[in-house]
């Protein structure tokens, strides 16, 4: 099989008949429950499974959360209500900052950055970026801060540092989740997961935090075929050209910068490529990389995928539990 | 450097291996294609070496030529430790 950008094309309409379909079936066949589910963060995954999910059960029986924090950009929150809007769900806004504040989020996070720049304060920014594997060496972070006045440090974190603003940033998705789960439980609804191909191939959610589902509609799809539904789907069009952010930290930050090390279309075929046994060296003449640039992304996908393999286990027990299927 | 090796052994054994295999693993032994260490393991044998041996591993020697396994990890430090 060649390799071009045509590999990825989605007939659409089958694809949004097939999903909606499937949903109808999990939700009454096996969960049993009368709705669903969404929080919109303005983005393409999540605008794109509330459309799908309307799609399959009608307006009515889908509702929107909208959970801004103090590091999300503004227009997140007003893409994701225009997108509530358009689909005609209900939806609530709740601002999970003050619960983020008192569970220390934000303050474990500042500590770990201080212990490296000790002069980061209030209206300092920072963000994280990956730096290593794709290139064949060792995957490692560093932390980008920047001052008021607009000077930029970077430095490669620590361990202990990185650990700390991994586990605190954390909390927005967990915390999220938590708000997902009570509405569910209140209105005996499913939750909604909404990461595309590349983030839950590659590990890239946090364990009981956006990893957290009862549904995953599109976790089967590339996010350039996310992008192709979306456009289909009539979404915003804000929503169907945003590029791919992962809108936590107070830096803007693009996911390629902070996990992927590629941008996603290039990712995506990177991942097809390597699930279809396409040689290394193909997949590098396509991107006009190096040969050995091809062999590393290769790796690095499957380095990743050993070491977040833990993030979709169930929990280990130490003896079985045939009853209930464990 | 034979203390060296042990040091480095040791840190591994203690940390990653929980004792289980840790008399398996030779001096040439990739700690990648074992599985021994992920990225985050990574981090932990450099924060390890910078604080045993009071040395700064620099970005671009982080590669798996330097810390993929012991043998690799010692020839490392030779130079390191010995460089002017």
């Amino acid at each position: 099989m060649k390799l071009s950008s045509s590999v990825l094309d989605l007939d659409c309409a089958a694809e949004v008949a097939r999903i909606s379909s499937r949903m109808v079936d999990i939700l009454a066949q096996h969960q049993r429950r009368r709705g669903v589910i969404v929080a919109l963060s303005g983005g393409v995954d999540s605008s794109v499974c509330a459309a799908l999910a309307v799609r399959a059960l009608g307006p009515k029986r889908v509702y929107g959360l909208v959970l801004p924090e103090k590091d999300s950009k503004p227009s997140s929150k007003e893409l994701a209500q225009r997108v509530a809007g358009q689909l005609s769900i209900s939806y609530s806004i709740e601002d999970i900052a003050p619960t983020l504040e008192a569970i220390g989020c934000y303050r474990w996070r500042d500590e770990a950055i201080r212990r490296v720049f000790p002069n980061y304060a209030d209206g300092w920014k920072s963000k994280i970026a990956i730096s290593g594997g794709t290139e064949g060496r060792i995957n490692f972070f560093k932390l980008i801060v920047q001052s008021p006045d607009g000077e930029v440090h970077v430095t490669r974190l620590p361990i202990h540092e990185y650990l700390q603003i991994v586990a605190a940033t954390n909390y927005k998705q967990r915390i999220r989740k938590t708000v997902e789960y009570f509405h569910a439980d209140r209105m005996n609804y499913a939750v909604i997961g909404t990461p595309n191909r590349l983030e839950y191939d590659q590990g890239f959610f946090v364990k009981n935090g956006d990893g957290a589902a009862d549904i995953k509609p599109i976790a089967h799809l590339y996010k350039t075929q996310v992008y192709a539904l979306a456009r289909y789907l009539g979404l915003p069009e804000e929503v169907c050209s945003a590029m791919p952010t992962t809108d936590t930290y107070s830096l803007q930050q693009g996911q390629d910068e902070f996990y992927f090390s590629l941008p996603f279309d290039r990712m995506d075929i990177a991942l097809w490529a390597h699930n279809h046994g396409i040689p290394a060296a193909e997949l590098a003449a396509y991107l006009g990389i190096d040969p050995a640039s091809g062999e590393h992304i290769y790796s690095d996908i499957e380095s990743k995928r050993r070491a977040t393999r833990y993030l979709h286990a169930r929990p280990a027990l130490v003896g079985p539990v045939e009853e209930v299927g464990d | 450097m034979a203390d060296t090796k042990n040091r480095v052994r040791t840190f591994i054994a203690e940390n990653f291996l929980m004792g289980a295999n840790a008399a398996k693993v030779s001096d040439a032994d990739s700690f990648q294609d074992l599985h021994i260490l992920d990225s985050t393991g990574f981090l932990e044998l450099v924060s390890f070496l910078e604080q045993e041996f009071s040395i700064r591993v620099k970005d671009e020697e982080m590669i798996p030529e330097n810390l993929d396994s012991l043998d690799n990890i010692d020839s490392y430090l030779e130079r390191k430790l010995h460089a002017g």
